[in-house]
């Protein structure tokens, strides 16, 4: 790796080191609500990562759906449905057979291995768009984004709108209440 | 001139949090969280996407992971009906309990 010891490199270490540690203790803590809250400070340190990519759309949409939307529906959601179940969580590892643990002893070894022989030894391949980030820059993120959201993607777009329609139709009619 | 970030390193930043959601998914009991770890992947591969479009000066990937957070709210609005329902139903949200298929 080239020396890191810029500014970005810097944050970028630290935004990574609380990522990692905050998605950690969100699978390892045993009540929702904690996990739901360590959730969202992954969130916004996925959301500072962004900014240093120069994703600045994409940064504040992350902010906006997931740790706005997603995570307060996801916080409702725990607090009507653990009423009577209360702190009693599950625990992440006691009470598990020990087939389970060597499983999942296993299966974590194999992943990791291969994500990081992924990461390590990839090829760069694919030809490069035509949005170099000093054009990119001049006319601004956001504009560049929803220029080709309008433009060339607008039909993938106008079938996004459907699909959260159908999503809004279905929630409604699986959690309404039969009488 | 701040020097970019190499995609090398968000790359594996990306796989480690993949990883951490998919043990997530494995070992956790309580549907929620496992809803949560699913949402965690989720984020890992939009990282991906933002930087390898960024490696490769291009700007499709922002409008990837646009569609892939619509995916996911709309998947977040469903699910939690569902998990709603199922709580009605079974006055529970552990998986374990849930083996209504089973034979």
């Amino acid at each position: 790796m080239m020396d890191m010891v810029s500014f970005k490199g810097i944050v970028f270490i630290a935004e990574a080191i609380v990522a990692i540690v905050a998605s950690v203790l969100m699978v390892t803590r045993k009540n929702p609500i904690h996990s739901a809250l360590w959730m969202i400070v992954t969130f916004f340190a996925m959301s500072v990562i962004y900014l240093l990519l120069d994703a600045q759309f994409i940064a504040v949409a992350q902010i906006m759906v997931y740790a706005g939307a997603i995570m307060m529906l996801i916080l409702f959601v725990i607090m009507l449905v653990q009423v009577e179940e209360g702190e009693k969580g599950d625990h992440w590892i006691a009470g598990r057979s020990k087939k389970t643990k060597i499983a999942g002893v296993l299966i974590t070894v194999i992943l990791f291995g291969q994500l990081l022989l992924g990461a390590l030894f990839f090829r760069m391949t694919g030809q490069s768009g035509d949005h170099p980030a000093a054009l990119v820059d001049a006319v601004g993120n956001v504009k560049a984004v929803g220029l080709l959201l309008y433009g060339q993607y607008l039909f993938p777009f106008e079938i996004a709108s459907i699909l959260l329609l159908v999503g809004i139709v279905g929630a409604v009619v699986i959690a309404k209440r039969k009488e | 001139m701040l020097q970019e970030i190499p995609p090398g390193l968000c790359f594996i930043l990306s796989g480690i949090l993949f990883m951490i959601g998919a043990i997530g998914v494995i070992i956790r009991r309580n549907v929620i969280v496992v809803f949560m770890c699913i949402e965690l992947m989720l984020n890992a591969v939009n990282l991906v996407f933002i930087a390898a479009s960024g490696a490769l000066s291009s700007m499709d990937g922002s409008v990837f992971v646009f569609f892939i957070m619509t995916v996911a709210a709309v998947e977040a609005a469903v699910g939690m009906a569902i998990f709603v329902m199922v709580f009605r139903l079974y006055h529970t949200i552990n998986a374990d309990e849930m083996n209504l298929l089973k034979g």
